[in-house]
């Protein structure tokens, strides 16, 4: 056959992972190795420099991103994704922070801490894998659980409601919000690129499904049954108010661009005022040069 | 002649079905072999349909296989050679092979 005189290429993602640790742990059928994917596509196309990213990942199946790609990574404390990305960012304003988590980490322990970057308006990126539920310490009910779901600490079924994690976010003061799920790939991927081009706090969610802990208690399926689900449950409305795009057990699930606006981003807000208030005193600092 | 073709390094599948499912013009299916973990990993059952769209390998979640066009790749090829392929399986032929096998 003729397929002997290709030379086969390499794989695109994996000039950004780490090999020795590959293969990873997630579960067949979970969603966490697709958005790695479209996130490596947006990382080509955008033409990142890889040597100015910083990747931070919070506790949670998600918060392995950060181990597996091979950029700058920091895999914090659980919930201090986005307080040690701040920190980054502030430190050396140079950089690509992108952090990478999961809804437990970031909208559980860790939501004061998102609400507040976004308020700041801090040039992150953050990529929210939801899952719907919290899956590496054994399913227990989380702020996005939808309602009627059995969970390990719910065995009559949930009862609380969720979070709207597009409303939340814009409502804090996001300037760029999407939601899509492994399903959308590609516009997943070109969402991504969007975000590396946006100044301030951008935020997308990918639902993802989770085969081990919240469809097997629910009886939902395996995987590709979710993906299937999402394939023909969810509807693309870009500009859609985020009042309008809340989740549930089996309804329709709204995905697009929802907000996409500009805002001052925190160094700039910072750098205006200390300019205005000390005037020639103000010495701007040199961004940090190591790297 | 296939526009492309698809890598499939057989021992990171976990066989999720995403790119059997997902494949634009069903180029994929699900081997009766089994890996070494123990997963029945896809093999190319229709390899004229593929269209080298890539698709494939943006749902696989295990980064276990990836679609390439034939003919664009074999120019960047001569432009810039390079293969870094040693350690993975020579991928199509043995897979199909396996497949065959199995049957």
């Amino acid at each position: 056959m003729a397929e002997a005189s290709v030379v086969i290429p390499q794989n695109p993602v994996e000039q950004f992972l780490r090999m020795d640790r590959i293969p990873h742990i997630w579960c067949p059928g979970c969603g966490i190795g697709t958005s790695v994917n479209s996130f490596a596509r947006a990382l080509v196309d955008a033409q990142i420099d890889t040597k100015h990213l910083a990747i931070v990942s919070g506790i949670g199946c998600s918060g392995r991103v950060a181990g597996y790609t091979k950029f700058d990574s920091f895999h914090t404390t659980h919930g201090r994704a986005i307080p040690f990305a701040t920190g980054l960012k502030l430190a050396n304003p140079k950089l690509n922070v992108v952090v990478y988590s999961g809804d437990g980490d970031l909208f559980a322990i860790g939501g004061n801490h998102l609400i507040h970057a976004a308020r700041r308006n801090v040039d992150l990126k953050v990529v929210c894998v939801n899952n719907l539920i919290y899956a590496m310490t054994g399913g227990q009910t989380a702020p996005t659980t939808p309602g009627a779901v059995t969970t390990s600490t719910n065995p009559y079924g949930t009862y609380d409601p969720a979070f709207n994690l597009p409303y939340l976010v814009e409502a804090a003061g996001a300037v760029y919000v999407a939601r899509w799920t492994a399903f959308h790939v590609r516009q997943l991927a070109r969402s991504m690129e969007e975000m590396f081009a946006k100044k301030g706090f951008s935020f997308i969610e990918v639902l993802s499904p989770c085969p081990t802990l919240y469809q097997r208690r629910n009886k939902m399926g395996d995987g590709l049954d979710t993906m299937k689900f999402y394939k023909q449950n969810s509807k693309v409305r870009n500009g859609a108010p985020t009042s309008e795009v809340g989740l549930s057990k089996s309804g329709e699930i709204v995905v697009g661009k929802f907000v996409d606006r500009e805002r001052n981003d925190y160094g700039v807000l910072m750098h205006d005022r200390l300019v205005e208030a000390l005037g020639d005193d103000y010495v701007e600092t040199e961004a940090c040069s190591c790297q | 002649m296939a526009k492309g073709s698809v890598q499939i390094v057989v021992e990171r599948c976990k066989a999720c079905g995403f790119c059997v499912e997902f494949c634009p013009t069903h180029v994929l299916a699900l081997s009766s072999a089994f890996n070494a973990k123990g997963y029945h990993t896809p093999y190319m059952v229709h390899p004229e349909k593929c269209s080298g769209c890539d698709l494939c390998g943006m749902y696989c979640p295990d980064f276990a296989i990836f679609g390439f066009k034939t003919a664009e790749e074999a120019k960047k090829a001569q432009a810039k050679p390079e293969s870094k392929e040693a350690a993975a399986p020579p991928p199509a032929a043995t897979e199909s092979e396996e497949a065959a096998d199995a049957r």
